[in-house]
């Protein structure tokens, strides 16, 4: 019996952990679809953004009361972890609780630890369920969350939920199995774990059911929590919850520069200065550096952004910060930020797709990121004011991916609104976005 | 009105082997556009009376390509910025001041990658330095106690961080400072940039920059301030379509400043 307890334990472990690496697999491999782009310098400030940022929450705190329950799931997510290496022991070699006897009062130390933040969490997970369902926080219900995000969002709680009471179910049969010195842990002794929650409501829930029916629903709490926890695993692939794990690198490679400053695009940088320089031979070879594929202005699929904005689709968390201080948003255009990184991250979905299914090659399958999944009426809506950028709890860019399509539309296919076609014949020819001439740059001086 | 405004050119400055402190960089806006007109000038008073030795490129300046770029028309900008840079460096260019937030972004973090590093200051910070140094002193006078509300412009602000430099001056003038319900990192685009100013606006059911006026006028203000020819124009169009511009004006810091002196 415990033996076939152990193979059971040890079968679902490899197989929910396989799954789980295969799938983060193909989550490399899709971000490494995109472009390069250099952010390797300055690690110890990287460093510190992760360590702030991702690990300390800095930026949730401009919502104080959010940041407050999101913390407390959180903090229940990192702790019980500490649980889940006894669970795997146990697992394997039929123990049970294993670190008791060896930390002493640090073992009733941490599982209450355990048990408080949980109830924290608990109660977090009900106040965001509400939120999302009962109060229809608006930036929570938003036309791009209908359908499977927003279910997304609610499976994830109720998964919470569920851990949470595997929790709480598993320590208090087990501590009223060890009122009547019937626990596995102290083999007939009478007494109390002293776990914070569950030694008061372990007597008060459970303590009228017989041994038999407490040791099953011991084994429902343990196991249920083992299985939720690969369950969990395996379905971030498929989830926002994968920023749990993204969030690290997403906030370790992010940008550094001021928010005002929009890359340049070197392959312009060498066509431009080879235009004004009078002494360039036209017909003379291509600089060595020189891109070998000739490059294309801007991006108009996803293997045109680089890896970095492929990263960020893959870590949006789809809390809609951004698109609820967006001012296109705000004032009714189509334009949303968050919608922007969720087309992104289903297209490089689709484009991963069809790389599994064609033996690791893209077959061009007529679609693109633009058009099919955003429109140029969206692109053309921003400001370029920055608040996405700002708003956005693990330093995503929303925008980097607006410009960079914008540059597209305009460069590769002359395709601006007209008015903005105006302004840069204007800028061209009279270096002005607007028809004044050049000469009278001055004039301000002599009016009145 | 005589106005006597001494705004030396850089080549005239050259013909007399002089090197200013500082180019004043004054912008498309800066130079055609009638309200931002009144800005600039507000800011050669205030330069003239500090005796502050300046000056302007008159015709041999040219768009930054700010509004190109953020169209998505790198050549275009690049060009721009590429000439620019030559003309700059020309005249050995160290220091640049703008009164315009785009021209600053741009000046500052995007030409140095094309070769142009200089110190680029915007009009407010260097009005902060001015009377740092003593070299400029204000006194409130007809704004002593005068509700103001600061605009932060997306790419003062947000782009930059520079928050504190145009509050200060506002409170230097005695007056009180009002903040919006959306200011600084939070504060709302008045709908100009990313080009913006240069079409119409996507659908959608209401104008941004009615949206930011609606936020100034929330707190009842004397003046809405600005720094920002773009946020200027932005927000005075939305003062006169609540019909309020009898009573509210729209300011750039400059303009405060040049006013408060009599300058
Ligand atoms: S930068 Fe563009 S997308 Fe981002 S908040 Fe501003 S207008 Fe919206
Ligand atoms: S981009 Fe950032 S702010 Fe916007 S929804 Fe995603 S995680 Fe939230």
């Amino acid at each position: 019996m415990q033996i076939l307890s152990s193979i059971l334990f040890i079968a679902l472990a490899v197989v929910g952990i396989s799954f789980f690496a295969i799938n983060a697999k193909k989550i490399y491999r899709n971000i490494k679809l995109g472009q390069s782009v250099d952010r390797t310098d300055n690690p110890s400030e990287r460093w510190k953004n992760m360590l702030l940022i991702a690990f300390g929450q800095k930026k949730m705190f401009s919502r104080p009361i959010p940041a407050l329950l999101h913390l407390a799931i959180y903090v229940a997510f990192i702790i019980t972890q500490i649980e889940l290496i006894e669970i795997f022991i146990d697992g394997i070699f039929g123990t049970h609780r294993v670190f008791k006897d060896s930390l002493g009062q640090l073992y009733t130390f941490i599982i209450s630890l355990i048990e408080l933040v949980s109830l924290g969490a608990l109660i977090a997970t009900i106040a965001f369920l509400s939120r999302r369902n009962l109060l229809k926080l608006p930036r929570l219900n938003k036309e791009e969350l209908l359908g499977w995000p927003k279910k997304d969002g609610n499976i994830i709680l109720m998964m919470e939920l569920v851990l949470v009471f595997c929790i709480f179910t598993m320590n208090g049969t087990d501590e009223a199995l060890y009122n009547m010195g019937a626990s596995h842990y102290a083999n007939g002794t009478q007494g109390s774990f002293g776990f914070a929650i569950s030694q008061h409501l372990g007597p008060a829930i459970f303590g009228s059911m017989s041994e038999g029916t407490l040791h099953f629903l011991e084994r429902v709490g343990w196991w249920g929590h083992f299985a939720m926890v690969l369950a969990f695993l395996n379905y971030l692939y498929f989830s926002k919850h994968l920023h749990i794990l993204l969030a690290f690198p997403n906030t370790y490679f992010a940008n550094l520069r001021p928010l005002g400053q929009l890359d340049n695009l070197q392959s312009v940088t060498n066509e431009v200065k080879l235009m004004m320089d009078p002494n360039a031979d036209p017909f003379a070879a291509p600089a060595p550096d020189a891109d070998a594929t000739p490059a294309k202005f801007g991006a108009s699929d996803v293997q045109d952004l680089n890896w970095v904005q492929l990263l960020n689709a893959y870590s949006c968390t789809e809390c809609g910060r951004c698109t609820s201080s967006c001012p296109a948003n705000i004032t009714g255009k189509k334009l949303s930020p968050r919608n922007i990184m969720m087309k992104t991250r289903d297209r490089l979905e689709e484009v991963g797709k069809n790389i599994d299914a064609n033996k690791g090659t893209f077959i061009d399958d007529g679609k693109s990121l633009l058009n099919d999944y955003i429109t140029p009426e969206e692109l053309w809506a921003c400001t370029s004011c920055n608040a996405c950028v700002q708003e956005c709890p693990i330093e995503i860019s929303p925008l980097s991916i607006i410009m960079d399509m914008r540059r597209f539309l305009v460069m590769e296919q002359s395709a601006a609104p007209m008015e903005l076609n105006t302004m840069m014949t204007n800028i061209e020819n009279n270096g002005a976005p607007w028809q004044y001439n050049q000469m009278d740059r001055l004039n301000w001086k002599d009016e009145n | 009105m005589s106005e006597n405004l001494i705004v030396p050119t850089m080549a005239e400055m050259m013909a007399k082997g002089e090197q200013p402190e500082v180019l004043f960089w004054v912008g498309c806006s800066g130079s055609f556009d009638d309200r931002a007109k009144k800005i600039t000038k507000a800011f050669v008073r205030i330069l003239n009376r500090a005796n502050v030795s300046f000056a302007v490129l008159g015709a041999e300046e040219s768009c930054t390509g700010d509004p190109a770029k953020r169209a998505g028309n790198e050549f275009a900008f690049q060009m721009q910025a590429i000439m620019n840079i030559q003309v700059f460096d020309a005249y050995e260019v160290k220091k640049i001041v703008t009164a315009c937030p785009h021209c600053f972004n741009t000046l500052k973090n995007e030409y140095p990658e094309l070769g142009g590093k200089y110190e680029v200051v915007h009009h407010t910070e260097f009005l902060k330095s001015l009377l740092e140094s003593g070299r400029l002193t204000i006194e409130g006078g007809q704004f002593k106690g005068k509700r103001i509300t600061f605009h932060d412009p997306c790419y003062l602000g947000r782009a930059n961080k520079i928050y504190e430099a145009p509050r200060d001056l506002i409170q230097k003038l005695d007056a009180e400072l009002v903040e919006m319900k959306r200011a600084k990192a939070n504060g709302l685009c008045c709908g100009a940039g990313g080009a913006q100013m240069f079409k119409e606006p996507e659908k959608g059911t209401k104008d941004v920059n009615m949206e930011r006026t609606d936020d100034a006028l929330e707190v009842k203000p004397d003046i809405i301030a600005a720094g920002c020819p773009f946020c200027n124009t932005m927000l005075t169009d939305g003062v006169k379509f609540n019909h309020k511009e009898g009573e509210i004006q729209v300011l750039d810091v400059a303009e405060l400043i040049a006013n408060a002196q009599d300058l």
